[in-house]
């Protein structure tokens, strides 16, 4: 979904240049490909940005798939063969990640790929994946509109984070008037105009919602804060819907602290902003703001699930500080789930595999078990959760039970008819007015 | 400050519980909406904050100020709550009583976004007759903000003993916002409320007289009026607040950009690399800041003066490094130096990526830049006007230093005519270094400046790269007033396209008008003349 970084002229000359390329192969100390296929090993693709831009979010997800690996060969590993990690670094290029793809799943021979971070990488494999019929797990909440035969999206829908989000501010602070900020791409562009016309049907006036885009990497928020606060000063409660991207939050929730806006007076909830990005953020100033995500470190589980994976984590990663967020969790249930396939039709042939995910439970890190369904969504819990001093999240409001993930939005025009069922209907894409399959042309 | 607010409330909190050591506990009501503070749930806890509020009792303040600092514990077993003092001595909340220690399953009554304004409302009532000036002026703002109808009894209380001028403005205003929202105040005193708003004249009052409802004729009339002349007046403000943005952004581009000016202006290197000495500098202020915070805790509002020096030797050394190993072996041959730079700052990146991490480090502000103060209706924040006094006096000096310093003489010589600054004794590849050296350690000390402002990862120095060349290009090459006026130039124009065209826009227009610009005037916009040009 989010794209971390300064895509600046300077990131772009970069990506389409030569220069990117050959940096990206050189410098990505990536191959870490044992490459010798030991027999009785099931191998596993990892696909995720080790440098460049995106590293700063990818890096943690590659850490958590080698972990839980790690764990399942501990157990014995599967259909009784080991585990064996493939990494490569798609270095934060895009093409580069279908080239990357490409290789691990000819190359290397891997039954599964975890993977990807941005939609725009997502959406660079997927030709790769269709025609080479391999499976990606997506673990990175998204715009959604989306339903593919050989992805599985274990991170949330706009249904299982954006809508939430809104209820609550609708519901518990009274907000009237809304400020939709974002960063300039895809997923705030999607999602934005789910929630205007989500709000719209709730009957929120046009001029009581505020849209404002930045450039990726924005990093003066001195006039945007500004209107912000003049917006937020019509006499009617006011919160700011943030899908600004990852880095460009920094500056701008410093802005919000030394500009003076507490979250009492103007609440801002984000949807990109989880434990990782606020180690890099003084947060004493933020207290009271708030992230939606299916999942928050300081959940405290009843049967302790939450607390011995930290620590196992901590352990793993050998730094008792090393935080865990959304995005790992939906790595776990992902993984868990295709083990849970694969053990079921006792092989890892991706036709087989795909047939039979759909169905699979797997426990989530909050104490739930959540569900592979049709449309290769899964159910999750949404929680709200207030940032608090020490970096972490404190959960206020949370879903009476767990949300299954729309592919396409009952909120927009276009797509309110569309569902996804890869088991009855075996369509991504199905009208259920005209009682027809899109196909992959739409 | 919220520090100090919270300082003085604490020793008001104390004092406070001193007297209440004295009297005997109340029984009924009170103790029962204390042991809803147990419930963990967020409306008993409202409920609670309502009736301990208004219930005179001596506990009161010292319930709801521990509530705010997150002292008060609530004991979910026992139902039993107590506050915390900040010296480390606890009492039962209920009865007053001191306790020896707070049990272990306690732990801090919760708050949300809700909460936090009933708890500002309810201290701002019970803080408007303190004997501090600051507390009593914060209490009678928090007043102003939630406008309760219940708190106009002890507003008047107040005012009727407030002696400070500036207090009793902010209870005037207090009491207005009150009046205005109030159904059976009288149409007089709503036409008082209304001007009183008038003359306060910031976004605020806008807020209260446009979300104000129903109201008779006159009023609604007298309030249309006033709504107008306020937002008269705060549209000539935001003219002056965009100038300031404008004034603050291209202070921001000028520091980024005086090394490269140096770099590339003078010595006319095309230094791909410059971003990364910003981000070097950034994560040397990284690195003090984690050895103050870990060794010498009270040094931590100086870490950033500590860190300049060292940002400009670590990023100078690396620049001087740079320049002996590989780009004096490249001097007349641009694209070769731009691939090399450009790959250069590639492995620094992943250096530091691998060194510390690919995500953001914390680089704290220190307590002089944080927050912000008003000027008129204009909000100044304080990093912000730091920053643009430090990218002054970096020029400043940079200007002494190569128009009164033997080195810069032998710099000017050398990037003007460098066989006859050779045959006049100067070692020129010396100079070079050096030159290079001093524009990358400059490059450093901005990267201590922008860790305050923006993200420190290893990819600060990316966003700040194509800024600085359109910076220095724009402004002429070669020039060093014209970075300035080139940074000041963009930093306005973008700051008053942004409110019109949106910031994506805004900074496309900026580029496109670059373009044409340098069409026009290739030179930038101060060019050199004279012989210079030619060498």
């Amino acid at each position: 979904m989010f794209s971390k970084s300064t895509h600046d002229i300077a990131a772009s000359f970069c990506r389409r240049g030569v220069l990117a390329a050959t940096a990206g192969l050189v410098l990505g100390l990536a191959s870490l490909t044992g490459a010798k296929a030991a027999d009785g090993t099931i191998k596993v693709g990892v696909l995720h940005s080790l440098s460049g831009t995106m590293a700063i979010s990818e890096t943690t997800l590659k850490d958590t798939i080698l972990f839980l690996i790690d764990e399942q060969n501990k157990k014995g590993g599967v259909l009784g063969k080991k585990l064996e990690a493939v990494v490569v670094d798609p270095a934060s290029n895009w093409p580069l990640f279908a080239e990357k793809a490409r290789e691990l799943i000819t190359k290397d021979k891997v039954s599964v790929v975890f993977g990807c971070w941005t939609s725009v990488s997502r959406k660079s494999v997927l030709p790769v994946f269709k025609e080479l019929n391999n499976i990606l797990f997506y673990p990175v909440q998204y715009e959604g509109e989306e339903s593919e035969r050989n992805v599985f999206y274990t991170g949330a829908a706009p249904n299982q984070q954006a809508i939430p989000a809104v209820d609550y501010l609708m519901k518990e602070e009274k907000v009237k008037r809304w400020v939709l900020a974002g960063t300039d791409y895809v997923y705030p562009r999607t999602t934005n105009k789910i929630l205007e016309a989500y709000l719209k049907s709730k009957g929120v006036a046009q001029e009581d919602i505020m849209i404002n885009y930045t450039p990726f990497g924005h990093s003066d928020w001195q006039t945007i804060v500004a209107d912000i606060k003049k917006f937020g000063s019509a006499g009617k409660k006011t919160a700011v819907v943030s899908t600004i991207n990852g880095d460009a939050n920094v500056p701008f929730y410093k802005e919000l602290g030394n500009q003076g806006i507490k979250a009492k007076d103007i609440p801002v909830v984000a949807f990109s902003v989880g434990e990782e990005e606020l180690a890099g953020i003084d947060t004493k100033p933020l207290v009271g703001h708030l992230a939606a995500w299916n999942y928050f470190e300081s959940i405290k589980t009843k049967d302790g699930s939450n607390e011995k994976f930290i620590k196992d984590w901590q352990a793993y990663t050998k730094n008792p500080k090393r935080v865990t967020n959304d995005p790992m969790e939906a790595h776990v249930i992902g993984f868990n789930m295709w083990v849970k396939a694969v053990e079921k039709v006792k092989s890892t042939d991706p036709d087989k595999v795909i047939d039979a995910l759909p169905g699979i439970e797997a426990p989530n890190l909050t104490g739930g078990v959540s569900k592979m369904l049709p449309n290769h969504h899964i159910t999750k819990p949404v929680f709200i959760g207030e940032i608090k001093a020490n970096g972490q999240f404190d959960v206020v409001w949370k879903t009476p039970g767990l949300v299954a993930g729309d592919a396409w939005s009952k909120e927009l025009e276009g797509s309110k008819d569309l569902i996804g069922d890869w088991v009855g209907k075996k369509c991504g894409n199905f009208n259920t007015k005209t009682n027809k399959c899109l196909g992959s042309g739409s | 400050m919220p520090a100090h607010l919270s300082a003085r409330l604490c020793s008001l909190a104390l004092s406070l519980l001193l007297i209440a050591f004295a009297l005997p506990a109340f029984a009924g009501p009170f103790e029962d909406a204390v042991a809803k503070f147990a419930n963990d749930d967020f409306s008993d806890t409202e409920e609670a904050i309502g009736v301990v509020a208004g219930s005179g009792n001596k506990l009161a303040f010292p319930i709801i100020s521990a509530l705010q600092d997150g002292r008060l514990m609530a004991d979910p077993d026992s139902k039993k709550v107590y506050v915390t003092g900040t010296d480390g001595k606890s009492i039962d909340a209920a009865t007053g009583e001191t306790v020896a220690s707070v049990p272990d399953s306690a732990s801090a009554v919760r708050l949300n976004n809700r909460l936090r304004r009933s708890v500002d409302a309810a201290l701002g009532s019970l803080t408007l007759q303190s004997p501090d000036v600051g507390t009593r002026l914060q209490a009678a703002q928090s007043v102003f903000k939630s406008h309760e109808e219940t708190a106009l009894e002890a507003v008047d209380a107040a005012l009727a003993k407030e002696t400070n001028r500036s207090v009793k403005a902010a209870l005037g205003e207090a009491r207005a916002a009150i009046l205005l929202f109030k159904s059976d105040a009288t149409e007089v005193e709503k036409l008082e409320a209304v001007a009183t708003l008038k003359a306060r004249g910031d976004q605020e009052a806008l807020a209260l007289l446009t979300g104000m409802g129903d109201q008779p004729a006159s009023v609604t009339k007298a309030a249309t009026s006033a709504i107008g002349s306020i937002q008269n007046s705060l549209a000539v403000w935001s003219m002056v607040q965009n100038a300031w943005y404008g004034l603050s952004l291209g202070s921001v581009l000028l520091l980024a950009a005086i090394g490269l000016a140096i770099t590339f202006g003078v010595m006319g290197v095309i230094n791909m690399a410059h971003g990364e000495m910003v981000m070097l500098g950034a994560y040397t202020t990284f690195v003090v800041q984690e050895v103050i915070r870990s060794r010498y805790p009270g040094l931590f509002d100086y870490s950033l003066l500590i860190a300049v020096p060292l940002a400009f030797l670590v990023a100078g050394a690396i620049g001087v490094l740079i320049e002996r190993s590989i780009i004096r072996f490249l001097y007349g041959r641009p694209l070769e130096t731009l691939l090399a730079t450009w790959g250069l700052s590639l492995v620094l990146q992943q250096a530091v990526r691998t060194m510390f991490g690919p995500t953001n480090r914390e680089v704290g502000n220190p307590s002089w830049m944080s927050g912000a103060f008003e000027l008129g209706q204009i909000t100044i924040t304080y990093n912000r006007l730091w920053i643009l006094l430090f990218t002054l006096a970096v020029f400043a000096i940079l200007l002494a230093m190569l128009r009164y310093t033997a080195l810069g003489l032998e710099m000017r010589a050398v990037t003007q005519n460098r066989r006859m600054a050779a045959s006049m004794g100067i070692a020129t590849s010396r100079v070079d270094a050096l030159t290079f050296g001093l524009g990358s350690g400059i490059a450093g000390i901005a990267g201590v400046a922008l860790s305050q402002i923006d993200n420190v990862s290893p990819n600060l120095g990316q966003s700040y790269i194509i800024d600085s060349f359109m910076v220095v290009v724009f402004g002429g090459v070669g020039n060093l007033w014209g970075t300035l006026v080139g940074a000041f130039t963009l930093g306005i124009a973008n700051k008053f396209l942004e409110p019109v065209a949106g910031a994506v826009l805004g900074k496309i227009a900026i580029l496109v008008l670059i373009i044409l610009f340098i069409q026009k005037r290739p030179r930038g916009l101060f060019a050199l003349k004279g012989r210079a040009v030619e060498a």
